[in-house]
């Protein structure tokens, strides 16, 4: 009861900077781009799959996250709240509604593909690089 | 403070809420339901996007309700967007498909879309016809 509670405690922490983190970096792509088109939210999804790739390699398969607190606050916390399925489904939505389907197709194939090859990549160059 | 700060802080405090509902979720799953299929992080993403949906269209332009900027941001960009997960999705899949289990992998990833967008467009509706009410 007690781990569960420190558990959550180390989850609170890491989403406080992990949310904020996104709403800084998606902002500023998309006032950058000036585009409708999500750009902003799909690399904040890619970046965050590519660190959890990482971060999984490293307590997987290195054992480098030995205590349970660090996965709860990088991994769940920070990285669960930086990633957003969300945003990404309102943006798809708002796309669909103006009629835009081919826009609201590909940031669908675009976040998918690109989110599951980001993890794959990251998992695999932590394990190779990782002491 | 500043405005902006203040927008920081309402997300900051929005995503603490949706990542440690999160968290429990995905302890209440596992607890009931085992961990051979991620019916956590699919419930979190399902039900994230309906309220996304359901608050945007509630608060946008023609909304029955006015909410401020800040509360917005609160609800959409922190607590939904720390109660969902892209990351912890993407990395249950890299799982299924290292474990062997491609099957599994394309079932979670096709029945994940597609669910997730239909929540989406469910919550919006089911607003704009409050909206109109």
């Amino acid at each position: 009861m007690l781990g569960a509670v420190t558990d959550l405690i180390w989850v609170a922490l890491g989403s406080a900077l992990g949310g904020p983190s996104r709403y800084f970096l998606s902002g500023l792509i998309d006032r950058r781009l000036a585009t409708t088109f999500p750009w902003g939210t799909i690399v904040v999804n890619i970046s965050g799959a590519t660190m959890m790739g990482a971060l999984a390699a490293a307590a997987a398969v290195k054992g480098l996250l030995p205590l349970p607190a660090a996965w709860e606050f990088a991994a769940v916390g920070f990285m669960g709240s930086y990633t957003t399925v969300s945003s990404f489904s309102l943006q798809t939505l708002m796309l669909a509604r103006d009629g835009d389907f081919t826009r609201a197709g590909a940031n669908v194939g675009i976040s998918l593909i690109a989110c599951l090859s980001a993890i794959a990549v990251g998992f695999a160059a932590a394990t190779s690089v990782l002491p | 403070m500043g405005a902006t700060a203040e927008l920081y802080l309402a997300v900051s405090a929005g995503a603490v809420l949706g990542s440690v509902a999160r968290a429990l979720v995905a302890i209440v799953a596992v607890a009931s339901l085992g961990d051979a299929f991620p019916v956590g992080t699919l419930f979190v993403n399902v039900v994230g996007s309906f309220v996304i949906g359901y608050f945007a269209a509630l608060t946008g332009p023609g909304g029955r309700i006015m909410a401020s900027t800040r509360l917005r941001q609160f609800v959409m960009t922190g607590f939904c967007g720390g109660f969902t997960t892209f990351s912890t999705f993407s990395l249950e899949t890299l799982m299924f498909v290292r474990s062997g289990d491609v099957h599994l992998a394309a079932a979670y990833v096709s029945v994940s879309i597609v669910t997730w967008l239909l929540a989406v467009w469910l919550g919006a509706t089911l607003a704009m016809r409050f909206n109109r009410m």
